[in-house]
């Protein structure tokens, strides 16, 4: 950018003030314009979801905030010190699910959350992260594509926390965990053969899992995902209401705050995963696809991002950020569309819950770490 | 050998990574190409049959109750009434662990442990956001336990609605019957909108039969509603504009029974596994219709928790047993008035024609005697003093003569051998042989022949014979009425509880009993007269010291066929179980009958006359005398045993 060229106005000015600000500060200007954005959408569908309620509001923003710092203060670490860092990041992770598995506290069913006295705090969501900055770091010093036997040692390291997760029990999460994962090793250039082989393995793995370890409601899910009328007022609830919901929005919507499925709480989880509905009721197809742009942009200047960095672990990281956040988008899409089952996976920045929100941010933080331009590029 | 190093190519990996990296953004734009697609479908091709959807949403039908009618004697006297009351009832969506739930209000005692599983799956099968009743009734004592702990049950909620109540308990219940709650059967047969709300409908008796009298219609109102069910006022913007239509409250039944006469009934027979019907023979009504043991229809209307069903199912005396409707006994002796009318019809006796009885009866070409109830017989006996003192020998012979199609033929018209038609469900039609019935009842050629020695038994009211004490109250009421005869009936009117009309509901008059001898009705009459007044009369102890003319004839039925020779032996050597059953039938007054009466006690220690006589006597008195009649009576009643009386055992 020529900046010498637009210092002729006042407004100019100050944009590239911003600009230079951001740069400072190793953000990525329209990266953190578009994601700024999409929390700016959610706030105002989450307002309307949630029954008009200042406090789920004020929470959301406050959230958004703590993701912003923790992002930008992310985005100032030095990325060989997140190289080194990941290791041990991954290893704490992998202690904390077993200290969870002993002695967690159960809410709403399942065992997620660590009780650390002040702070309630969920490794699963730790790990959606050290996986991926595990794995890139591990394929960081190795030839690339990965031989057999850093495969091996990759499928280990994302199946136990993946498994652990899932037994929680937490499939949105342990499917996110092994998508990071997985998207590193895609990304690494694993070859066709291998994907082929994998594919061809995945199913008697989906055969077993069906019969010996899947709970009864996941497997309701499932069967409920293949034909949803068979328990309209029960499992196929959710999937019928939002559909109901997204299909009565028509291409203009109803009006903002005038979504009866999402006002009168036909739809469940209406503020959390099912929160695209409540988009579609309310804002139509217009909307929607508003809403699905600004996320492509948001994949595709993150990927792109990905492709500039310097180093094969910068790569990596990055690349499988933001494929775990295209997952994100495209599972949550999915499910709510009645496309893929329904599994526990929030709309990224729109989905009201905390911790999620901030992992993302966090996430963001580091990829714009890793991939900023700096004076003195660290090998 | 060593492996051959290989070497980190950067140029090679950016280039792979920007290769796989185009690749899953291909990917993602085709994932989300197909959202796109989707969001089409669903907003944009079928969006009207979603609007539609959603809109059916948003507006819930609530349904009113209509209050049950009232069921009253014939005297305005409320039998079956409403009252207040509180039910629990649980919202599976808005239960965190329905198992828990229960499993804590069962602790807490408000539900017997062993129906939980029956309330699981009733929740189960119905829709998350219904509200399932899991107690019908909660008394103050519960309803104060709950509240307490009310909040550490969300989902469950404390309803007021009105509860079926019987403020006699037990009494009258095998006419009125009970209502209960509404199972998968009936809502086979109900037309379930109009019942939309309700959790009880008639289980037996009037109750059942005229439920659609009873239910009234189910009102509703439309509510504007959110995903729990809970009324919201308005949508955005938007008043909501509802429609309400009111329950039509179901009409009041207005029974034939008389509560008085039905006490009695039903304090006579206490402790005995007995039944009463009392009928009008004018038109039929059903003045008292009593079958002990009996229950309390309010359990039902409460809600029986499992125990206590089966200790009411298991009961070896069957108090759900009405007896009355569905009891089937040989009629015994009291068959005998139906004989002699037979007789006199064909012209196979006349009134003044006498048999000699000497003990037994002899069948051509049999060797084994029939036996007289009387050792040494009665002597010459006409056919009233056959009817009075109830000479067996007498039917036997007119039996064996008559055959036994001629003698179907006849009593049909009595109506034996099919349900008399009273209007509630269930009854029991009793047999009439015939050869043409022993044909279809039994399977194999042999014992499809009739034998005539198969008649003798049938004469006297035994073998195959047998009836239900409705059907011996209505045979009584049709001699009595001189053939006339009405379907028995336990609903005299009706009442439109909107409007206060009451509708009379017309005696329905059946084909008369006819007889070709003039004298016949009076002849038998007499002979029952005879058996009541007449100082060989076999009854004579009940009609003692009676303001008003009594005919009646006891009846002794074989419950267990002993040879003919050994039927003398003491009842009080018999199991319980095994003893005769003791029956009576009267009408009083002979000139204008005003009621009919059968009295059935299984199992009784003696004979009809000793055991059936006084009851039937109590229930003619409670009925017929004046009030001030009965005030001296009672005054001047010396606690008689039943035993104390006995002459004769028939």
């Amino acid at each position: 950018m020529n900046y010498d060229a637009l210092e002729t106005s006042r407004t100019q000015r100050t944009f590239t003030g911003g600009a230079r600000l951001l740069l400072a500060l190793h953000l990525d200007g329209p990266l953190f314009i578009a994601l700024c954005l999409v929390g700016g959408v959610g706030t105002i569908v989450l307002f309307s979801a949630s029954g008009s309620s200042l406090e789920v509001l004020e929470a959301q923003l406050l959230r958004f905030g703590l993701g912003l710092l923790a992002m930008i203060v992310l985005a100032q670490i030095p990325p060989r010190l997140i190289r080194n860092i990941s290791p041990w990041a991954y290893l704490t992770g992998l202690l904390l699910l077993l200290a969870v598995m002993l002695t967690g506290d159960v809410a709403m069913g399942a065992q997620r959350w660590l009780d650390l006295g002040v702070l309630r705090f969920q490794p699963s969501e730790m790990m959606k992260l050290a996986v991926p900055l595990a794995c890139a770091w591990f394929l960081n010093d190795r030839p690339l594509p990965p031989s057999f036997t850093s495969l091996l040692v990759l499928v280990a390291a994302i199946g136990v926390p993946t498994l652990l997760i899932a037994e929680q029990p937490d499939l949105g999460t342990s499917l996110l965990v092994a998508a990071g994962g997985g998207m590193v090793v895609l990304l690494a250039g694993l070859r066709l053969r291998y994907i082929l082989s994998v594919i061809g393995l995945l199913i008697p793995v989906a055969l077993v899992a069906w019969q010996f370890l899947l709970h009864d409601y996941q497997k309701q899910r499932v069967l409920t995902f293949l034909d949803p009328r068979s328990d309209p007022l029960g499992a196929g609830y959710h999937i019928i209401q939002s559909q109901i919901a997204i299909g009565s929005g028509g291409v203009f919507g109803k009006g903002y705050l005038n979504g009866s499925q999402a006002q009168l709480q036909f739809l469940p989880e209406r503020s959390t995963d099912f929160i695209f509905a409540v988009i579609g009721e309310e804002w139509g197809l217009i909307g929607l696809i508003t809403v699905i742009a600004l996320f492509m942009f948001v994949i595709g200047r993150a990927l792109y991002l990905a492709t500039t960095a310097h180093d094969t672990f910068s790569r990596l990281a990055s690349g499988s950020l933001a494929l775990t956040f295209c997952v994100y988008v495209s599972v949550n899409t999915g499910m709510v569309t009645g496309l893929l089952p329904v599994v526990g996976v929030p709309l990224p920045f729109i989905s009201y819950g905390g911790t999620a929100m901030v992992t993302l941010m966090a996430g963001f933080g580091i990829l714009m770490s890793l991939c900023a331009k700096r004076k003195l590029v660290g090998r | 050998m060593p492996r051959p190093v290989r070497i980190k190519d950067h140029q090679a990996e950016q280039h792979l990574f920007e290769q796989r990296a185009l690749m899953a953004a291909v990917i993602m734009l085709v994932a989300l190409g197909l959202v796109i697609a989707r969001l089409v479908w669903l907003q944009v091709v079928r969006y009207d049959y979603f609007a539609d959807l959603s809109q059916g949403n948003r507006i819930k039908i609530e349904p009113i109750p209509p209050n049950r009618g009232l069921i009253l004697d014939r005297n305005g006297l409320p039998l079956a009434t409403n009252i207040p009351s509180y039910q629990l009832e649980l919202t599976r969506e808005q239960v965190l662990d329905v198992d828990a739930t229960l499993a804590g209000l069962a602790a807490l005692g408000l539900l017997d442990s062993a129906d939980v599983p029956n309330l699981k799956q009733e929740i189960r099968s119905r829709r998350s956001f219904d509200a399932v009743p899991i107690k019908l009734q909660l008394g103050a004592e519960e309803l104060a336990r709950f509240a307490a702990r009310q909040h550490e049950y969300p989902g469950v909620e404390i309803r007021p609605r009105l509860t079926r109540h019987y403020p006699l308990g037990a009494s009258s219940v095998h006419a009125i019957g009970y209502v209960g709650a509404i199972s998968e059967d009936d809502k086979k047969i109900l037309d379930m909108s109009a019942y939309a709300g309700t959790t009880l409908t008639g289980k037996s008796g009037v109750e059942r039969a005229y439920e659609k009298e009873l239910h009234g219609r189910a009102g509703f109102q439309q509510l504007l509603v959110n995903a729990q069910g809970r009324s919201v006022e308005r949508i955005g913007t938007e008043a909501a504009h509802l429609e309400r239509r009111e329950a039509i409250a179901g009409n009041d039944l207005i029974l034939t029974i008389d509560q008085r006469v039905q006490q009695t009934a039903e304090e006579a027979l206490r402790g005995q596994r007995a039944s009463v019907v009392a009928i009008d023979p004018a038109n039929g009504d059903v003045i008292a219709f009593a079958s002990t043991p009996a229950f309390d229809p309010n359990m039902f209307a409460r809600g029986l928790s499992r125990s206590e069903y089966l200790t009411l199912t298991e009961d070896p005396n069957r108090p759900m047993f009405d007896r009355a409707l569905r009891g089937v006994y040989p009629p015994g002796s009291t068959v005998k008035p139906l004989m002699a009318l037979a007789g006199l019809e064909y012209g196979l006796v006349t009134s003044t024609q006498s048999v000699f009885c000497h003990g037994q009866y002899r069948m051509p070409g049999v060797r084994r005697p029939w036996r007289d109830w009387k050792p040494g017989g009665h002597g010459s006996v006409d056919l009233r003093k056959a009817l009075a003192t109830s000479c067996d020998v007498y039917f036997y012979d007119l039996a064996n003569v008559m055959g036994i199609d001629r003698m179907h033929d006849y009593l049909e018209q009595f109506g034996l051998g099919k349900p008399t038609g009273i209007d509630i469900p269930g009854e029991r039609a009793g047999i009439l042989p015939s050869t043409q019935w022993k044909k279809q009842a039994f399977k194999s050629k042999e014992a499809q022949t009739w034998y005539p020695g198969e008649t003798i038994s049938v004469g006297i009211g035994q073998g195959y014979m047998s009836t239900t004490p409705l059907q011996l109250a209505h045979f009584t009421a049709v001699i009595a009425a001189r053939g006339q005869r009405f379907q028995p009936r336990l609903v005299r009117a009706i009442r439109n509880v909107e409007t206060g009309e009451i509708q009379q509901l017309p005696p329905k008059q059946l084909a008369s009993a006819t007889n070709r001898n003039p004298e016949a009705w009076d002849a038998t009459i007499g002979g029952m007269y005879d058996v009541t007044n007449a100082s060989y009369g076999t009854g004579r102890a009940m009609a003692a010291g009676a303001p008003y003319s009594v005919a009646g004839k006891s009846g002794t039925a074989q419950v267990f066929t002993v040879a003919a020779n050994e039927r003398m032996r003491k009842a009080g050597e018999l199991a319980e179980h095994l003893r005769d059953h003791a029956l009576f039938i009267a009408f009083a007054p002979i000139e204008a009958p005003k009621l009919a009466v059968a009295v059935v006690i299984e199992n009784a220690p003696g004979g009809g006359s000793a055991y059936a006589g006084p009851i039937a006597r109590r229930i003619l008195d409670a009925y017929l005398l004046t009030p001030e009649q009965r005030a001296r009576q009672d005054a001047g009643r010396k606690p008689v045993a039943p035993m104390a009386t006995p002459a004769n055992t028939e």
